[in-house]
């Protein structure tokens, strides 16, 4: 009886130590949140130096938006530059924590290795844009370099080229990523009881064998996790593409991200489209987000 | 150890492994090395085309840096006071809620876990519309404390957390603490983080970069030129007619916003990757 009681007094202490987190997420996100709908809702923004709105048009600011082309252009954009980063990613960084944490391969320099790969990650995303567009502009040292090594004749336009452009924003998330989710995935292996790898490896199962069968599996969560954060980080692509094309999303707008859009409704104080534009982001990330969930089989009962 | 009846031998695999390893790390390295040689170089040499070597007007680069109208280490010291307040702050609170999650069973338990599980989702940008009315509304427009609180509740952080706290805490060491007549608030401090220590640093150092290299909503927030942070000032020399611009000053700007990083990461290199390694999961 004496025990109940006190077993119930602790776990109040659920609440308390909940309260940080209600409270800010409540001033800094639910309001937002619920704000960004509503305004999604009214006509509103400035035409010239007139204000217009806000005025309630119900889902017209989601039937233009849906019914015009931008959308789906600037969101598919969106979705190849994260896919050229993201597959080499998931793969470079699998293979990496597979052969850093194989106690059979005995990799000398690790440390040295696992530095320089996780470094790229600690750089400025927009100052590692910015140097990129110093480095692949008309006149400056790639194409300097590739014409001095003969493979080019005249200066390649990397910036005025849709594939080229597309591709180095590709690079530069792969870049900036592959090391940190290596790093995160090796976590993931080490935590795997060794006796399992030594089961495998007295049946003699081949490295291959025991990375597909034994590390993956128990890799799922893991890698649920690395694959949800990267898909979000995805939709959220923004300063690479910013400030690689200065917010332009050249060549004829075929690198302007979605985030990107949203931040062009932004500074023209256009919050009605800004508004529809931000729900369906928020839907397209949600339903995208489930769909991760139900194919790799968590669940969140635990 | 030798498995030589099928698939390749270890001697063979650790020789490719090595081989990637390097290509990998040139592909790393390669951008900051060119970057280190041109800021060392002066416009008129940049002019010429590209040499693998570095120059002698670093030091005069520099000095243009410091004398341009770009405020730089204003830039600098915002950035760093911004991202290490957010670093610490959402490591110690994202714990805090991974504890309540993980150690108390009361009502709301459940569906707190589920809530915060599903709104993990939600990225910052979708809220960034209502988010700047509010902060406008608030008068904390060119304020860093948009910028530093929102990071106590990161459900991203916390589900790492909550995760990490699964298999290294277990109830019965809680409840030791009890007996011991130690107070809830106190085991958290004094137990709870730190056997959470691998992960606090994982996450510090994850969430110091994010907000680190966070350029979206400083640039929506931050106006005052004495306020804005590095990422702000990297973008408006994109946006100057910047080929017009001293290009080892430009070449100078960009090392100076990546090098400071690059070499603290280099002292703490051992702490970062150890601390991962380290947060390996321990039976």
């Amino acid at each position: 009886m004496k025990k109940t009681s006190k077993v119930v007094e602790y776990n109040k202490w659920g609440y308390i130590f909940l309260i940080p987190f209600t409270v800010v997420y409540a001033i800094f996100q639910l309001i937002p949140l619920i704000s960004t709908i509503y305004n999604s809702f009214f006509e509103n923004f400035r035409s010239g130096l007139k204000q217009i709105g806000p005025n309630f048009i119900g889902f017209a600011n989601y039937a233009k938006i849906l019914s015009d082309g931008d959308l789906w252009k600037y969101m598919g954009n969106t979705m190849i530059m994260w896919i050229i980063g993201f597959v080499p990613q998931i793969l470079v960084s699998l293979l990496l924590a597979a052969w850093f944490t194989d106690p059979s391969l005995r990799l000398k320099c690790q440390q040295f290795f696992k530095t320089v790969i996780y470094l790229p990650n600690l750089i400025m995303a927009s100052a590692f844009a910015m140097l990129f567009f110093t480095l692949f502009a008309d006149s400056g040292p790639v194409n300097s370099i590739l014409i001095q090594m003969g493979i080019l004749e005249k200066p390649f336009s990397f910036m005025s080229s849709v594939t080229a452009t597309r591709c180095l924003v590709g690079l530069m998330n792969f870049l900036m990523w592959f090391g940190n989710t290596t790093i995160l995935l090796m976590a993931g292996m080490m935590g795997i009881d060794q006796s399992l790898f030594e089961a495998a490896e007295v049946d003699g199962a081949t490295a291959g064998q025991i990375f597909r069968k034994v590390t993956l599996p128990l890799l799922r969560p893991i890698l649920v996790y690395v694959m949800i954060t990267s898909l979000i980080g995805g939709l959220q692509m923004f300063d690479v593409p910013q400030i690689l094309t200065n917010g332009s999303g050249d060549p004829a707008r075929s690198t302007l991200t979605m985030i990107m859009w949203l931040n062009k409704h932004l500074y023209s104080k256009n919050f009605g489209m800004g508004g529809a534009l931000s729900v369906l982001l928020f839907l397209v990330t949600g339903v995208l987000s489930i769909a991760v969930f139900k194919m790799t089989g968590t669940n969140t009962d635990k | 150890m030798e498995k030589k009846e099928n698939g390749a031998s270890v001697h063979v695999r650790r020789v490719i492994a090595y081989i990637v390893l390097i290509l990998l790390s040139f592909l790393c390295l390669v951008w900051f090395y060119i970057l280190f040689v041109n800021a060392t170089r002066s416009h008129q040499e940049l002019t010429r085309g590209f040499r693998a070597y570095p120059s002698t007007h670093a030091f005069e680069n520099w000095f243009n840096l410091m004398h341009s109208s770009q405020p730089v280490v204003t830039g600098l010291v915002n950035s760093l006071v911004i991202a290490a307040l957010s670093a610490f702050l959402c490591t110690y609170f994202s714990t805090m809620t991974a504890y309540a999650i993980h150690a108390y069973r009361f009502k709301l338990r459940k569906f707190a876990y589920t809530f915060i599980l599903a709104v993990m989702m939600i990225p910052t940008q979708v809220t960034a519309l209502g988010f700047i009315q509010l902060m406008t509304k608030m008068h904390l427009m060119d304020s860093f404390i948009p910028l530093v609180i929102p990071s106590i509740a990161a459900p991203a952080t916390f589900f790492y957390m909550k995760q990490y706290m699964d298999s290294v805490l277990s109830i019965s060491l809680v409840e030791a603490a009890r007996i011991d007549g130690s107070g809830e608030f106190h085991t958290f401090n004094s137990i709870v983080l730190p056997l959470m220590k691998p992960a606090v640093a994982v996450q510090a150092i994850f969430t110091f970069v994010a907000s680190w290299n966070n350029y979206f909503t400083p640039a929506l927030i931050l106006h005052d030129d004495n306020k804005k942070t590095l990422p702000i000032l990297i973008a408006q020399l994109r946006g100057a007619d910047f080929l017009k611009f001293d290009m080892g000053q430009v070449y100078m700007m960009i090392a100076f916003s990546i090098f400071p990083v690059i070499i603290v990461y280099l002292v703490l290199s051992r702490n970062i990757v150890g601390g991962v390694t380290l947060g390996g999961v321990k039976e």
